[in-house]
């Protein structure tokens, strides 16, 4: 096990190393000069944009411009945004709340709904109940995020006025407004992850209400609701936890066109925009951070996959 | 559980608390930096309004009118004196007088970053009279200079202040202006808090303004319909009619600076060797396939004007009698044949992906068939589409220019022979020789004149095929009294004010 | 289907009493499950629509009617006109053949890079493993729309390339479940025979391995089409897929974000038609994960 964990955490810098390089080159394979977009409308005067070049290394070679940008990311520099000439670590940090509670909020949601329709679809399972729990989960799964946003903003704030159709308000600041405004993007964000928790948890479930142990439980006479949670959920909930750790992380990149659609200032909107702005330091920064948390996640998982299930400590 | 359905609940009931003396102004886009020296975009301008006071400002005619200058005078062609307002001091407390305005304008001139070089480069020389007068001493005469004080290049810096925070001014910016600098969550909000000690804090009725950044029209529409913006900046055409039949809602529609049009490639590159770049009867056939008016109506709900002119109908050197001719597709078939071309005529349209754009595009598209054109749209995301015209590989480019106050930041650098924005590579010694005059004169009449004359050659050769003068539609509370619709679109909070 | 596909258990293979092939007990098992065949014959039928859109829609997708314009849904246009005066359902008809295909080739493509890649992972081993794994991991860490926008950018918009896009930006999940079927078929014990008895690398990998990890990558398969139907719509929600005036779901959601309040339908028929063409392939991807399941439930 220390071993396999050794290994783990010895993978997560080729790794990381290698997301910076795809970055790096992706973005270089873009169309549009990050000159041009910066120069705007004095885009006109060539003295302008070799003056911007020149401030940006972007007139350096491809390999130098990448060397010193990842010198200063191991001195902790992310640097700093060409568009608004802010320093890319205090953007993140800005943002980092941002996501992490709309995250947070989604994955609980998604907990909330798939975990319990993925239990009720394992016990009954090739009955009505089971078709029907997995319709809907699916359903959730089958809609797109940024459509169901725009259709919940049409019916809840437009039709009914019950919430406010977009922006973000700090937690620290009314966590009453935060709340209400967060609620619909973190359901289309969690309603997508809710189906595949739900399909997790079903075939989890499946699994171990065959294993030998559920049914010497049942076998001694306990209730089959006991049996269910207690002892089948218990060893279901390995694979659910693991595979539920990465939804997370893909959560915290994947709001993209969400937080587009309800304007929530967080890490998805802010890569798009950077994209779209060719604001490098920004994508390189973010992305960066955004694989570094997922990576992270995997590990987690990966290690609670060992502590929850015992059977596998002594391996 | 049962603690996020019992706060779920109680978000229902209080979503829209009640806030202060704070206005909250809803922006079509996130802004750039905030440095009036190195900033570039519309928005950015309209949040200096609040932060950053200018030396002059132009009013609802376009008339030039004191700000931080009380006055100036043309001693000759050359040589500008402004006099400046005294007892103004900036938001750490520095005082404003002509050394001031002399580091200002130095920062803009000589900052790498600056892209208000180009704007005021005319400056040879600037002298400190006395403490509230400055003399700027000009390479060459010019006619357009004074406008460009009335934008960023007239904002003004603290010296000890600005020099002191070096590259990180814009995240903690100081100004003049009658709010000062609070907070700033990029793509979100910015923050300004009022300025106690600022020179006309009588013209101003709010504590806070917060600038709200909703990039969707609809979210936009639909903040002010709930209450949670009290002014937005620009209404989608289409959302006007929701605008207008809101009790809660009032709308202030006025000409804008700037033009829509396709800039068309006539010399630039390989891409220009087509019919449609090399000859102008085959650009004629295509503007004549164009109804401006059903272009207008469809994509921009008539809210926009119909136009041939690069400058705004408000504008003093708009030629009223030229006025965008009705559609004729039998005319255009005419020119074609005319032209020795057989239809149907390939032509490349390039668009940036925008909605509004695209579906022009679209619409463009259809009506120039009609006439022979078969029109593809090759729709790029902005920068590539950017970067495609800087480097001549288009034929012709669908693209807005946003406006200046001046004649003269419409044309020249589009227009003159040699500019580095003239990416048709249009060449027309006429027009060139009437663009120089009319920037190298101070004389409105004169200038009037030059550019009356420019307008019809522009017509004929059609390096730029002019469709519409966007207007500025902006939607506020019915409670907010005393907004002034100038062209430049800009809100300017003195004056404003919310009634009870 | 091969006929080996579901021999990841061979002693079921080998029993000769049982009358039928595994994948024709997979297809029993199938066609039980109601609601994925209810998502097979949704397929079909959009499939029917799309290839016939010429003959059933009483509307050119792209013929303009500036006097139409953003009509609400009537006897005349059922599902409206948009802001162009075109009729929509001819649209969405239309735009069914643009987001199937780019389903359908994206995978392709996908599974065309993974496949092989998961393969020679799995059976090779040690450092070349170790590469690619580092490259999946690379990729998975990356933003998949963030890959996918880039990639689509890099290459210009229109249909095609955003096709590839999807597919490349997909590619690293087919590998990790050809990998990981790889080394589960590799483990058996006929395989390791078949390497014992000196069989080339290659040959085991492709005549032993491949056939046994065909089932988890059809399930794959046909879940990420519907994943992929959904990255069109986004890319094209972005104005990065399909060019106008030719529709997409994805695009005609685009254009219908400017109109919500004044003309609803613009974006809830586009979207509805996603919604079941997704919902099908899920329904069919899900009910084929379970009936190519050899412990069969």
């Amino acid at each position: 096990m220390r071993g396999h964990l050794g290994t783990r955490i010895a993978q997560i810098i080729p790794t990381l190393l290698l997301v910076s390089v795809l970055v790096f080159c992706l973005q270089q394979l873009m169309p549009g000069d990050p000159a041009l977009v910066m120069a705007g409308e004095e885009r006109g005067d060539p003295q302008v944009l070799a003056q911007i070049r020149a401030e940006l290394w972007l007139d350096r070679p491809l390999p130098v411009q990448y060397l010193h940008w990842m010198g200063n990311v191991l001195q902790g520099n992310l640097g700093f945004s060409w568009r608004i000439r802010q320093p890319v670590s205090e953007l993140i940090f800005q943002k980092l709340p941002v996501t992490l509670q709309l995250g947070s909020m989604a994955f609980l949601i998604a907990v909330l709904i798939g975990v319990p329709a993925g239990i009720i679809a394992a016990v009954y399972r090739n009955r009505p109940l089971d078709y029907v729990a997995n319709a809907i989960g699916l359903a959730g799964l089958s809609t797109p995020n940024f459509w169901l946003g725009i259709m919940l903003i049409l019916l809840v704030s437009v039709q009914w006025g019950l919430l406010p159709p977009s922006g973000y308000v700090p937690l620290t600041e009314d966590w009453r407004q935060s709340l209400a405004t967060t609620i619909m993007p973190a359901f289309v964000l969690g309603n997508a992850i809710a189906a595949i928790l739900m399909r997790h948890t079903r075939s989890a479930m499946l699994t171990s209400l065959d294993q030998d142990y559920v049914r010497t439980a049942r076998a001694k006479g306990l209730g089959e609701f006991i049996v269910v949670i207690r002892h089948a959920l218990r060893n279901a909930l390995i694979p659910v936890v693991t595979l539920g750790a990465l939804e997370l992380g893909t959560l915290f990149s994947g709001a993209v066109l969400t937080e587009q659609v309800f304007s929530i200032p967080g890490f998805g909107k802010m890569i798009v925009d950077a994209v779209f702005n060719r604001d490098y330091p920004v994508v390189q920064g973010v992305v960066l951070v955004t694989a570094f948390l997922y990576v992270m996640l995997n590990l987690v998982a990966d290690v609670l996959y060992v502590v929850i299930n015992p059977r596998l400590r002594g391996a | 559980m049962r603690r996020l359905l019992l706060a779920t609940a109680c978000v229902l009931v209080t979503a829209l608390p009640a806030f202060g003396q704070t206005l909250r102004v809803a922006l079509r886009q996130d802004l750039d930096v905030m440095d009036p020296t190195m900033a570039t975009t519309y928005v950015g301008r309209i949040v200096f309004a609040g932060l950053c006071d200018k030396l002059f400002d132009i009013d609802e005619k376009l008339s030039i009118v004191p700000q931080l200058a009380t006055g100036y005078e043309w001693t000759n062609d050359r040589t500008l004196v402004l006099h400046l307002r005294s007892g103004v001091t900036f938001h750490n407390g520095e005082v404003f007088d002509a050394e001031a305005v002399k580091f200002s304008f130095e920062r803009h001139l000589t900052m790498p970053a600056s892209f208000r070089r180009s704007e005021i480069n005319a400056i040879d020389q600037i002298v400190v009279v006395d403490p509230m007068t400055v003399r700027l001493v000009l390479k060459s005469p010019s006619g357009a200079f004074l406008a460009q004080l009335t934008d960023r290049s007239g904002m003004m810096y603290p010296p000890k202040a600005t020099a002191a925070a070096g590259k990180d001014f814009a995240l903690r910016p100081v100004c003049s202006g009658p709010f000062k600098f609070v907070e700033r969550v990029p793509q979100d909000h910015v923050t300004l808090e009022r300025f106690p000690d600022y020179w006309d804090a009588k013209n101003i009725h709010f504590d806070r303004v917060v600038y709200q950044v909703f990039p969707d029209s609809s979210v936009r529409l639909a903040n002010l319909k709930a209450g949670t913006s009290d002014i937005t900046e620009y209404v989608a055409p289409t959302d006007v009619a929701a605008v207008k039949t809101d009790p809660k809602l009032k709308l202030v529609v006025s000409d804008a600076l700037g033009y829509g049009s396709i800039s068309n490639n006539l010399d630039y590159g390989p891409r220009s060797n087509t019919p449609y770049g090399k000859n102008k009867l085959v650009r004629q056939a295509f503007d004549a396939a164009i109804d401006r008016a059903a272009l207008v109506s469809v994509v921009f709900s008539d809210m926009y004007a119909p136009s041939v002119q690069p400058v705004s109908p408000s504008s003093p050197f708009a030629d009223p009698a030229l006025k965008p001719p009705a559609r004729d597709v039998a005319k255009a078939k005419a020119l074609l044949k005319q032209a020795g071309v057989t239809p149907p005529v390939k032509l490349e349209l390039l668009t940036p992906n925008q909605p509004d754009i695209l579906q022009a595009a679209e619409v463009i598209q259809s009506m120039a068939a009609e006439a022979g054109f078969d029109v593809r749209i090759q729709a790029m995301e902005f920068a590539s589409s950017l970067q495609a015209q800087q480097r001549g590989d288009y034929e012709a480019y669908l693209l807005g220019w946003s406006g200046r106050a001046d004649a003269d930041g419409n044309t020249y650098q589009f227009l003159r022979s040699g500019q580095g924005n003239n990416f048709s590579r249009y060449s027309n010694p006429t027009v060139d020789r009437l663009l120089d005059e009319a920037r190298g004169t101070t004389d409105l009449p004169k200038r009037q004149a030059l550019y009356r004359q420019v307008w019809p050659e522009l017509r004929e050769d059609l390096p730029l095929t002019y469709l519409y003068n966007p207007r500025n539609i902006v939607a506020m509370s019915v409670k907010l009294n005393g907004f002034r619709a100038v062209p430049d679109g800009m809100i300017r909070i003195q004056g404003l004010e919310m009634a009870k | 289907m091969s006929t080996t596909t579901v021999a990841a258990s061979p002693a079921v293979a080998r029993q000769p009493v049982v009358p039928r092939s595994p994948s024709q007990l997979a297809l029993r098992r199938f066609l039980h499950r109601p609601v994925a065949v209810a998502g097979l014959v949704v397929i079909v039928l959009f499939i029917g629509v799309a290839i016939l859109a010429p003959v059933i829609t009483p509307y050119d997708p792209v013929q303009t009617s500036w006097t139409a314009i953003r009509k609400a849904p009537s006897l005349a246009h059922w599902m409206g006109t948009d802001e162009n005066g075109r009729d929509v359902l001819a649209r969405v008809i239309y735009g069914a053949r643009a987001s199937l295909l780019a389903g359908v080739v994206a995978v392709l493509i996908a599974a065309g890079i993974g496949v092989p890649a998961g393969l020679l992972a799995g059976f090779s081993g040690g450092w070349v493993d170790s590469v690619l794994s580092r490259i999946v991991d690379a990729m998975l860490a990356c933003p998949f729309l963030i890959l996918a926008i880039a990639l689509a950018a890099f290459l210009g918009p229109d249909l095609t390339n955003a096709m590839i896009a999807i597919g490349v930006s997909t590619a690293p999940r087919f590998m990790r479940v050809a990998r990981a079927a790889t080394l589960d078929a590799a483990s058996n014990d006929y395989v390791e025979a078949a390497r014992a008895i000196g069989n080339p690398g290659w040959r085991v990998a492709v005549r032993h391995v491949l056939p046994n990890i065909v089932p988890p990558i059809m399930v794959q398969g046909t879940l990420a089409i519907a994943a992929a139907i959904i990255a069109e719509a986004s890319l094209s929600f972005l104005g990065l897929g399909q060019q106008p005036p030719a529709p997409s779901w994805g695009s005609m959601l685009n254009s219908a974000q400017r109109f919500l309040t004044q003309a609803p339908w613009l974006a809830v028929f586009p979207g509805l038609a996603i919604f079941l063409a997704v919902l099908s392939f899920n329904l069919v991807g899900d009910g084929l994960r379970d009936a190519l399941d050899p412990r069969g439930r």
